[in-house]
């Protein structure tokens, strides 16, 4: 395995939960469901101010091809239309449900035992509708990821399973408690894209995920098929052979960023998606566990997506994995687990090396939210900055290839055309460069701040080109 | 749920977690991969090469903390790397150096090697290789008058006696008898343990390269920018060496005599002054030896370290600019 360059391997943190099972959060009183929880456009409520819903009812409709709908993941009555704190930071226009208790599923919500016979057509009509994006936290819709171009010829799905983000155990405890829906989630996919080859990426340091995944993987019934060969001579056989879906179970180097989507292929197929292209250009569809899961149970048992397992750990009274309803509050759950253990400094949504800092406690769990970290006050400072050193480390570690020395150099002093030269539209934001770099520089907000400010500047420059059109 | 409310939480751009390396950290390693070297030339030529070693440094520190309190600049003397300066240049000077020039060399390297710069990760010149080859140029007789080391237990006076560095000796050798004459003559073990004449640091080769191991070893250099260094050395001096060894020192002599160690694990591997890709570092340290070896076969000055140390950094802006790493999914475009 060749596996990628650069990368970290910070402390992972994880003892706290691994362990620990997944168990159902109390379905809240109230939940908060923001119409935007994917990348794409929002969609469109579709229910009014006290309006009944059932859990699982569709409140919100899609709108365009890259979006998704949401639903309710409560049974009770809308109260509120209205903008409430987001995950994002920003506020965003949510549909608040207050529960009635009975928490009954929306009727119509058929069991299909021969989902593997559906077409690809049906398959993705059902993940569409079902609201499924990327729970690995990027929240790409599904629906529009299994839609690859015809000249795109897919080869391989790789499930992402390498949860390498530090404190986080949700799609771990996932793997290990419910390996079956995570390999017919595969399945379901390899069935949709025509592809023969799955892969399931899992960290090295989750043998316990290996071995059940590896399992599940060798109960899949063999098929029997024919296949043909021409040999040299011309003449044609055919000869029966034993097939079934090929997945495998791969584990993979423990490091930093492993579970990044294009880290990942380079680790498991050796192919690099080139720069500024995506998976697919490289005839490769990454799928997080968690959404393979999803995957399954909307086509089984037309379930939409209303929970996700998130990790609630760091200075809380008691760390768990919790199956949560989505629209969730934080607040909520921090209260189930114990409340702080010590002063808390910062809360994070996602984990410690990309996750996002909340300001408050009145955020809902959204799709992409795969755990809740709390950072004591003691560790929620950040540290002075001096000037870089040019010692190189961030260029090491650099999963890409960048100078992230030099692109932070170029946000810093706010020369946004000279960083150009170094790609900033490159780099995944992983925070290797930030977290190794001794002058404390932090690397990835200067990034953050050059790429911004060039997609603003493209931005203007088609409106520019467009009103000269016009 | 009012209690939470209140509840002040920073909010800060990703990553929320930081590894515990600092540039105090990197300087202190380094400066303790020096001290056996240091703790040689103390050996070797007693109490004034201590003498040197702490007039250096207090100036590094003091010129420090004074520029950039004149400057307006945050005082970040405890960062260490003003004491590394200082400590540096104390290490290639002679341990006779008189007191006015050690503090004019080492306010130099301070001042006009890194503070007006910019200070550290600014500078150009590695300052302490800067305050050296200054000092050479102004004040050649004192900078080149190098005590014989005795020990620091013996009873004749220290520094009273003073000879040739085996460098010195090997380019008046040739210049008188055209072969290398006594410089033959020095013994293996000498050269190893620095029993032998030069700057107060430089002369315990195998110190200085146990310590330039400890840095490699705890990833606070790379190999690259040494072993290309030296191996250039090694293979030039070898090539002329085989040609006509009656007039051409061999490679180990090379190697173990000079400034060499101390300038290819500690000098040249300088952050702010070098190139920061590896395929970089391998072309700085191949011109580094190519230099080095040039001034010491050809040159007037008898050892070339300094100078080829301090023309390397000159093109190390350029070296970065054309020796980049390889992006991630650049090669295999269009594949």
């Amino acid at each position: 395995m060749e596996g990628f360059k650069g990368g970290i391997h910070p402390s992972y943190s994880k003892e706290k939960t691994e362990r620990l099972p997944i168990i159902e959060a109390k379905v809240p009183k109230r939940v908060v469901i923001p119409i935007s929880q994917h990348i794409g456009a929002p969609c469109e409520p579709i229910v009014k101010i006290g309006d009944a819903v059932k859990k699982g009812q569709k409140i919100g409709e899609a709108k365009g091809f890259v979006s998704a709908p949401v639903h309710s993941s409560i049974s009770g009555k809308v109260t509120a239309i209205a903008k409430f704190p987001h995950p994002s930071g920003r506020d965003a226009l949510s549909i608040v449900i207050e529960s009635d208790g009975t928490d009954e599923w929306v009727e119509g919500l058929s069991e299909r035992t021969d989902y593997l016979k559906l077409s690809p057509e049906e398959l993705k009509k059902i993940i569409n509708n079902a609201g499924i994006v990327g729970l690995g936290g990027a929240t790409f819709p599904t629906h529009v990821k299994l839609s690859p171009p015809p000249e795109k010829k897919i080869r391989a799905v790789i499930l992402n399973g390498a949860e390498c983000e530090p404190y986080l155990t949700a799609d771990h405890r996932l793997m290990v408690e419910r390996p079956e829906e995570i390999v017919e989630g595969l399945r379901i996919i390899l069935k949709l894209l025509n592809v023969q080859y799955g892969y399931i990426g899992v960290e090295a340091n989750k043998p316990d995920a290996i071995s059940r995944l590896t399992e599940v993987v060798s109960r899949i019934p063999k098929q029997k098929a024919s296949e043909t060969y021409v040999e040299r001579s011309g003449i044609e056989w055919t000869k029966d052979v034993e097939t079934g879906p090929n997945i495998r179970v791969i584990g993979l180097e423990v490091k930093y960023p492993q579970g990044a989507e294009k880290q990942l292929i380079k680790a498991t197929l050796n192919r690099e998606v080139p720069s500024g292209g995506l998976p697919m250009d490289v005839g490769v569809v990454v799928q997080n566990v968690g959404t393979a899961a999803a995957i399954y149970n909307a086509v089984r048992y037309s379930r939409p997506l209303i929970d996700r397992i998130t990790t609630v750990t760091g200075v809380v009274t008691y760390p768990k994995n919790l199956r949560v309803r989505i629209g969730t509050l934080v607040s909520d759950l921090i209260e189930e687990c114990g409340g702080f253990s010590e002063e808390p400094g910062k809360v994070i949504m996602g984990g410690p090396m990309m996750g996002m800092g909340q300001h408050t406690l009145n955020v809902p769990i959204i799709k992409g939210s795969s755990g809740i970290l709390v950072l004591p006050k003691t560790a929620a400072g950040q540290p002075e900055f001096y000037d870089c050193i040019r010692c190189g480390a961030c260029v090491r570690v650099c999963p890409m290839g960048l100078m992230p020395n030099m692109l932070s150099i170029c946000g810093e002093l706010r020369i946004v055309d000279a960083g150009v030269e170094f790609k900033p539209m490159d780099c995944i934001e992983c925070g290797c460069c930030s977290y190794v770099c001794p002058s404390k520089r932090p690397i990835v907000h200067f990034i953050r701040y050059i790429k911004n400010e060039l997609s603003i500047k493209k931005a203007k420059a088609k409106e520019k080109k467009e009103a000269v059109k016009g | 749920m009012e209690k939470l409310e209140e509840l002040k939480l920073v909010v800060s751009s990703s990553p929320h977690v930081k590894s515990d390396e600092t540039i105090e950290k990197i300087m202190y390693t380094v400066i303790l991969a020096l001290l056996p070297a240091a703790g040689a030339g103390i050996y070797f030529f007693g109490i004034n090469a201590a003498t040197v070693i702490m007039l250096s440094i207090v100036t590094a520190v003091a010129c420090e903390a004074l520029m950039q309190k004149a400057m307006g600049r945050r005082i970040a003397v405890k960062d260490g790397s003003a004491l590394l300066t200082g400590l540096l240049l104390a290490m290639n000077l002679p341990s006779n150096a008189p007191w006015w020039l050690v503090i004019i060399g080492s306010a130099f390297a301070i001042i006009i090697g890194k503070q007006i710069f910019g200070g550290l990760g600014f500078n150009i010149f590695n300052p302490a290789l800067a305050a050296r080859v200054f000092l050479i140029i102004s004040w050649p007789v004192q900078m080149t008058t190098w005590p014989k080391p005795t020990t620091i237990f013996s009873k004749t006076l220290v520094d009273a006696v003073t000879g040739a560095t085996p460098l010195g000796l090997l380019k008046s050798e040739l210049l008188l008898k055209n072969n290398i004459g006594e410089a033959a003559n020095i013994s293996l073990i000498d050269m190893i343990v620095g029993n032998i004449g030069g700057s107060l640091g430089e002369v315990s080769a195998i110190l200085l390269l146990l310590g330039g191991i400890f840095l490699i070893y705890r990833s606070y250099i790379s190999w690259h920018i040494p072993v290309s260094f030296i191996g250039t050395v090694v293979i030039i001096s070898a090539i002329f060496w085989i040609i006509d060894p009656a007039r051409y020192a061999g490679p180990l002599f090379h190697v173990l005599t000079g400034g060499l160690m101390l300038g290819a694990f500690f000098m040249a591997t300088d952050y702010v002054t070098s190139p920061i890709t590896p395929k970089g570092m391998l072309i700085f340290g191949f011109g580094c030896g190519f230099i080095t070896i040039l001034i010491r076969l050809f040159g007037a000055y008898p050892e070339g370290v300094s100078f080829a140390i301090l023309l390397m950094n000159i093109v190390t802006p350029l070296i970065d600019k054309y020796v980049k790493p390889t992006l991630f999914g650049e090669v295999k475009k269009g594949a």
